[in-house]
């Protein structure tokens, strides 16, 4: 039941996690980061097989610093996703392959336009305005149908968000703790102050 | 599908995980040669993964041999390449359409997922509205079309097909190939 949601705008990419890591029925920890910044203007947001996940993203963290490091550039989002999925699609068919869905958001660094990749384990790529994982899609690919705009601010962006993350505490039997917002933008990447508190009421 | 001395070939743009679609940009056709295209159709993964492949056999291709492939020559390359996958295939079904600079004959041809070539002198099909595409190819293809009209009947075929097909539509990519000229067409089609 982890939540990943993207969203696009002008001049910002927003990726939320959620902030429980669950094992089973139970909540071990309210305040988890499901995401690993792996260059200036690219971050990463991951769910999937305990275990796997972290140990994915920060194989992939470390190779893109490797990079960087290397050549003096910073790759940009469309050679990060496409890095990640062929580290990815060379698991799947191996003895034992990585279970890790992934979300990855970046500001290309020369142009400055935002971009959203949809990963998922079976190492399907798609670059997305707007992308969810897990039951998150049933519950938010709907709104986000209805509400985005490629050129929306960042402020619009979030009430977005926000009507998303409202309708998820509506319908998901099992809280989620809430989300960690973090935003892209030509800048660099930002943790957001995001009310998690608001009680929505129940349908 | 074949024309008279041209070739088309087409695909929706729909990405999904069974019944819930992810992106409605999702081209299935990749470009190999001046006048070879290649389409893709199956699990999302193996279309990337196989089209990368290729895209680096048909680049060693063209440097060691210092000319562009021939379509026969892909199909070729295409068919060996799944069959090294003969008992883990790569699950897809692809789609050769192509003219040859050589003989400036139009050619198609599909393959199966371990690759099986199957020739055609009209069209191929191929994809989860593979049986709607058979009827409607059946229906409106005839021999010796011009590219215009070659791609009034290609188009209206895949649009007809993918309106009964839950899984396919959301767009179309059709692509109009003559001996020294491609012309791309984006077609919305429904988003519903």
């Amino acid at each position: 039941m982890d939540v990943l949601l993207g969203i696009t705008g002008k001049d910002f990419v927003i990726v939320a996690a959620s902030k429980a890591a669950m094992r089973g029925p139970t909540v071990l920890k309210a305040d988890d980061d499901k995401t690993r910044q792996l260059n200036k203007s690219t971050i990463m947001a991951f769910t999937g097989e305990a275990g796997d996940t972290v140990q994915f993203a920060e194989y992939i963290q470390a190779n893109i610093q490797l990079y960087t490091m290397r050549n003096d550039t910073e790759l940009g989002p469309a050679a990060v996703a496409n890095f990640v999925r062929g580290e990815l699609a060379r698991s799947l068919r191996s003895r034992n392959p990585y279970t890790v869905n992934l979300l990855l958001g970046g500001m290309d660094p020369i142009s400055n336009k935002p971009s959203l990749y949809w990963v998922d384990y079976l190492a399907s790529l798609a670059q997305v305005p707007y992308a969810a994982h897990g039951y998150a899609q049933y519950y938010c690919l709907s709104t986000l149908d209805k509400h985005h705009h490629p050129d929306i601010s960042l402020e619009q962006g979030l009430k977005i968000l926000e009507m998303c993350t409202d309708e998820l505490k509506r319908r998901l039997p099992i809280d989620f703790k809430g989300v960690l917002v973090k935003v892209v933008t030509k800048d660099g990447v930002e943790i957001l102050d995001y009310d998690n508190d608001k009680i929505v009421k129940s349908a | 599908m074949v024309g008279k001395d041209c070739v088309a070939i087409a695909c929706d743009l729909r990405l999904g995980m069974q019944a819930l679609t992810v992106s409605n940009n999702f081209p299935k056709i990749f470009n190999y040669a001046p006048s070879t295209y290649l389409g893709l159709t199956g699990l999302a993964t193996d279309v990337a993964t196989v089209s990368d492949l290729l895209r680096y056999k048909v680049n060693m291709y063209r440097l060691r041999e210092e000319r562009n492939i021939a379509p026969q020559t892909l199909a070729n390359l295409v068919s060996s390449t799944l069959y090294e996958k003969r008992f883990g295939p790569f699950f897809v079904s692809p789609v050769l359409g192509g003219i040859n600079q050589t003989t400036g004959k139009p050619f198609i041809c599909g393959f199966d997922s371990i690759g099986c070539i199957d020739f055609a002198k009209d069209f191929i099909v191929s994809g989860t509205a593979s049986e709607q595409l058979f009827g409607t190819c059946e229906g409106l293809w005839e021999p010796d079309l011009s590219p215009e009209d070659l791609f009034e009947t290609i188009s209206q075929a895949l649009l007809s097909a993918v309106d009964r097909d839950a899984l396919s539509g959301w767009g179309a990519q059709v692509y109009i190939i003559e001996k020294d000229k491609v012309t791309q067409r984006l077609l919305k089609g429904r988003q519903d």
